[in-house]
């Protein structure tokens, strides 16, 4: 595989072609936080929290360090005031509907919440649904409805066929904790596909 | 049907359906359009057919349904040719009159032609204001084509661009007239469409795919649907033509389902096409493959974002995919794939025929022809009008538009649908091309073209456009989804009168944040809004914030009726029109508003007569306590009660 050379935060990395920015400062020992990340997974970058300022040529834009790949010749900055900003303001937005990040808030300095939204617990990070579609192949959770609608649910009939009873896998990836607190149940209560959209209609 | 086999095949079908037509026999084209089909165009055209058969003259004069004429307002249009007159708003009523006075004695029907404000009448189409100052290259076929009917396309030239792309040009020429004639993609960012071609073409992979967008979904805009509707054969011979500079052989056109009309006449245009072997296989026997799958949308804004849309044609949820590959060279099923918007493609043709050289002699330095907007709100013209690049808003606005209903003050233009943003008057002399609208802080969008008057208020605005955004994000990454739904809160809050100090600061950190970090173009571009009303009108924010005043009197939590003692005259309209009956008084006595009651409707205002202006819209201030119960009017001389 071909490397190329790029420069994080300072310093001279050297990374496989392909590889993502994520991937390169992480073997670096240079950290970028996340949260749809899951290194068994396809990329998703969807929480947006990894993104860093990167140039080439004297011209700077954000990307998402998941998704975009190395470079030769590449400037990545991990935490400009401008990368600490968005991460600052994707926290107050997600902790809107998960106050249960509080604590991860608290790290950038948020006390308290500025947002408020209906409280779900989940900032659809996707990691249940990607795990059980790409690594366990059962796609038994997927999402329903969009924009402030979107939900993650469990599909009922695969459900009640009982795959998920024996394998529970998604329990340790949720990183709101949300699975394993609201689905401590036979049926899986509450976030069924069948309730949610029942839900949406009555609403 | 004869398959076509060669660029002299087509010349000669064209001359045999020339043959066939007499240019001076008299046709009556009815616009079948979206517009004039709601307003009852099927009716007039089915009176003229019948019309016409009992004075006799079936043989003599031919009816003809045909696509939008772009003067909507004025619908249902009808112009008879060859003279080219033109009837507006006709009813199946008025048909007899018009078979018998101009197509048998050759006489105008006065009170159906256009009267311009000095009372004139003006009688051919191109003198009226609304298209003479237009130039439709694309779109002004539409006045002269059956849609549903091939030849009609033919007879005016149709696919000898075409034609000479596959036997007089090399894929190479093509793509290199494209590129010289600086073409820029018609649907929303501006990219040069033959950049993009060479992209597609260049990229690795056998298969490459060609797209048409026909998944228009600002609110207002209507201009694809039109040319698709109402010459698909442009749109599809431009789609051909980019296959073969491409080096494609399969297309895909995704349009709307709640498009039926379009959806309908693409279908019958492939169909056509197809039997006259001008797609599929050995396309007039050049050796060249092609042919177009129709993918209908679902209806969601965010998959004419061009991931969302290609992975909505792979059978997936219509979501944009954040990866940073550009689509031209992995698309569909991750093959290189192009996509341009109708109008993009219709132009295309035009400039294969005419050459690069006469495109780029209209419009300015870097955006050249014309551009298709749909003109609504409170102009007086409302419409699909096609101008040159370049033209001043206030020409869009005043000359073809006809200025602003009910002679009001103008406020503003928001062009660029939910993604551009609002214009100021101090505006109205930009010249409108891709660059001095981005400039200004909108953008060209797709075409979108909103008047707003002094009765608009533009938080509302703001809030109108998140609202719509926030119903059409696809909730996928975090930015767009909770940052437009905090600013819909914010713009909620302060259309309420609970604005608080520093919502405008707030609303102004989550649109930096949802512009920088949004995966799509639909949340990148959705604080435009936000962000051109702040920008322009900022002193209507801080009005609604700081003083509870919303001064167009629009925003309902902050607007109070209030009926002028000394003005009103008890006609008792307001009181009989009142839907929730919160207006008192009687025959002589004042009318009063039982503000605890009122709804703030609207209605009583609308309705009091303009001569006696009565009822007053009341924001930013407390609301006169009321006269007495039982106060009689004081009558305005010679105004009986």
């Amino acid at each position: 595989m071909k490397k190329v050379k790029l420069n994080i935060d300072g310093k001279e990395v050297e990374a496989e072609e392909g590889k993502t920015l994520l991937e390169a400062a992480r073997a670096a020992g240079i950290d970028i936080p996340t949260l749809c990340y899951n290194e068994k997974l396809a990329p998703y970058g969807v929480c947006r929290f990894c993104t860093v300022e990167i140039s080439k040529g004297g011209r700077s834009r954000l990307v998402v360090s998941c998704i975009y790949n190395v470079e030769e010749g590449l400037t990545v900055k991990t935490a400009t005031p401008k990368v600490i900003k968005i991460r600052k303001m994707l926290l107050e937005l997600m902790l809107a509907s998960s106050p249960i990040l509080l604590e991860t808030a608290k790290q950038y300095g948020i006390d308290k919440p500025r947002f408020q939204s209906e409280v779900t617990q989940c900032i659809l990070c996707g990691q249940c649904v990607r795990y059980c579609a790409e690594v366990k192949g059962a796609n038994a959770i997927t999402f329903v409805g969009r924009g402030v609608n979107r939900r993650v649910a469990f599909v009922d009939e695969v459900v009640a066929k009982g795959v998920c009873m024996d394998c529970r896998q998604c329990y340790g990836l949720c990183p709101t904790g949300k699975i394993p607190r609201e689905t401590d149940g036979a049926y899986f209560e509450g976030i069924k596909v069948s309730d949610v959209i029942s839900r949406k209609k009555t609403k | 049907m004869a398959k076509l086999k060669s660029p002299a095949d087509l010349e000669k079908k064209r001359k045999e359906i020339l043959s066939q037509r007499d240019p001076n026999k008299p046709c009556v084209t009815i616009c079948s359009g979206t517009g004039c089909h709601a307003l009852g165009s099927d009716k007039v055209a089915e009176a003229f057919v019948s019309a016409i058969s009992q004075n006799g003259l079936k043989a003599r004069v031919d009816v003809r349904r045909t696509g939008c004429h772009g003067f909507c307002e004025r619908g249902p249009v009808v112009v008879i040719f060859p003279e080219g007159t033109c009837y507006l708003g006709v009813k199946p009523a008025d048909v007899p009159e018009v078979v018998s006075k101009t197509l048998v004695d050759k006489q105008l029907v006065e009170r159906l032609l256009y009267k311009d404000s000095s009372g004139k009448t003006l009688a051919h189409e191109g003198d009226i204001p609304f298209y003479k100052f237009q130039s439709r290259i694309v779109f002004g076929n539409n006045t002269r084509i059956d849609p549903k009917n091939i030849d009609d396309y033919i007879a005016l030239g149709g696919y000898a661009a075409l034609a000479k792309s596959l036997f007089k040009m090399t894929p190479q020429k093509v793509m290199d007239e494209v590129k010289r004639s600086n073409l820029r993609g018609r649907g929303g960012g501006g990219f040069p469409a033959g950049v993009k071609w060479e992209t597609t073409r260049d990229a690795p992979g056998d298969i490459k795919y060609v797209i048409v967008n026909a998944d228009e979904g600002d609110p207002g805009a209507f201009m694809d649907r039109s040319l698709l509707e109402g010459n698909p054969h442009s749109v599809l011979e431009g789609l051909i033509i980019g296959a073969y500079a491409i080096g494609s052989h399969e297309g895909f056109i995704y349009v709307r389902q709640e498009y039926p009309l379009a959806v309908e006449n693409t279908a019958k245009a492939l169909e056509q096409a197809r039997k006259y072997g001008l797609l599929g296989k050995n396309i007039l026997g050049s050796g060249f493959d092609f042919d177009v799958k129709i993918h209908r949308g679902a209806g969601a804004f965010v998959s004419g974002e061009s991931s969302a849309l290609m992975t909505a044609i792979e059978g997936k949820v219509g979501e944009p995919r954040p990866k940073y590959i550009r689509t031209a060279v992995s698309g569909i099923w991750e093959r290189p794939s192009n996509l341009n918007n109708v109008e993009t493609w219709a132009t295309v043709p035009l400039i294969i025929d005419r050459g690069s050289d006469w495109f780029t002699s209209i419009g300015t330095k870097g955006s050249k022809g014309t551009k298709i907007f749909s003109l609504v709100g409170k102009v007086n013209n409302t419409g699909l009008v096609e101008v040159p690049m370049g033209m001043k808003l206030r020409d869009i606005i005043y000359n073809i538009g006809g200025g602003i209903r009910q002679n009001k003050k103008f406020k503003a233009v928001q062009t660029g649908g939910p993604s551009g943003g609002c214009l100021p008057e101090s505006l109205l002399d930009l010249p409108v091309d891709f660059d001095e609208l981005t400039k200004a802080g909108s953008m060209m969008g797709s075409g979108g073209m909103i008047v707003m008057d002094e009765d608009t208020c533009m938080v509302d605005v703001a809030r109108y456009f998140l609202n719509f955004l926030s119903d059409e994000s696809c909730g996928k990454c975090v930015p767009c989804r909770a940052g437009i739904e905090q600013m819909v809160e914010i713009l909620n809050r302060i259309c309420a009168g609970k604005g608080k100090p520093g919502d405008i600061e707030l609303l102004e950190e989550i649109s930096e944040v949802t512009r920088d970090a949004s995966l799509c173009a639909l949340g990148q571009t959705a604080p435009n809004p936000v962000l051109s009303t702040i920008k322009y009108f900022k002193d209507e924010y801080k009005a609604h914030i700081e003083r509870q005043k919303c001064p167009a009197g629009v925003c309902k939590a902050l607007t109070s009726f209030y009926i002028l003692p000394d003005k009103c005259q008890a006609c008792q309209i307001c009181l009989k029109n009142c839907p929730v009956e919160a207006i008192s008084g009687g025959k002589n006595l004042v009318h009063i508003i039982d503000q605890a009651k009122c709804t703030k409707c609207g209605t009583c205002y609308e309705v009091c007569p303009e001569r006696f202006s009565a009822v007053a819209k009341i924001s930013g201030e407390p609301v006169p306590t009321p006269v007495p119960a039982g106060t009689e009017v004081v009558r305005k001389k010679g105004q009986q009660g």
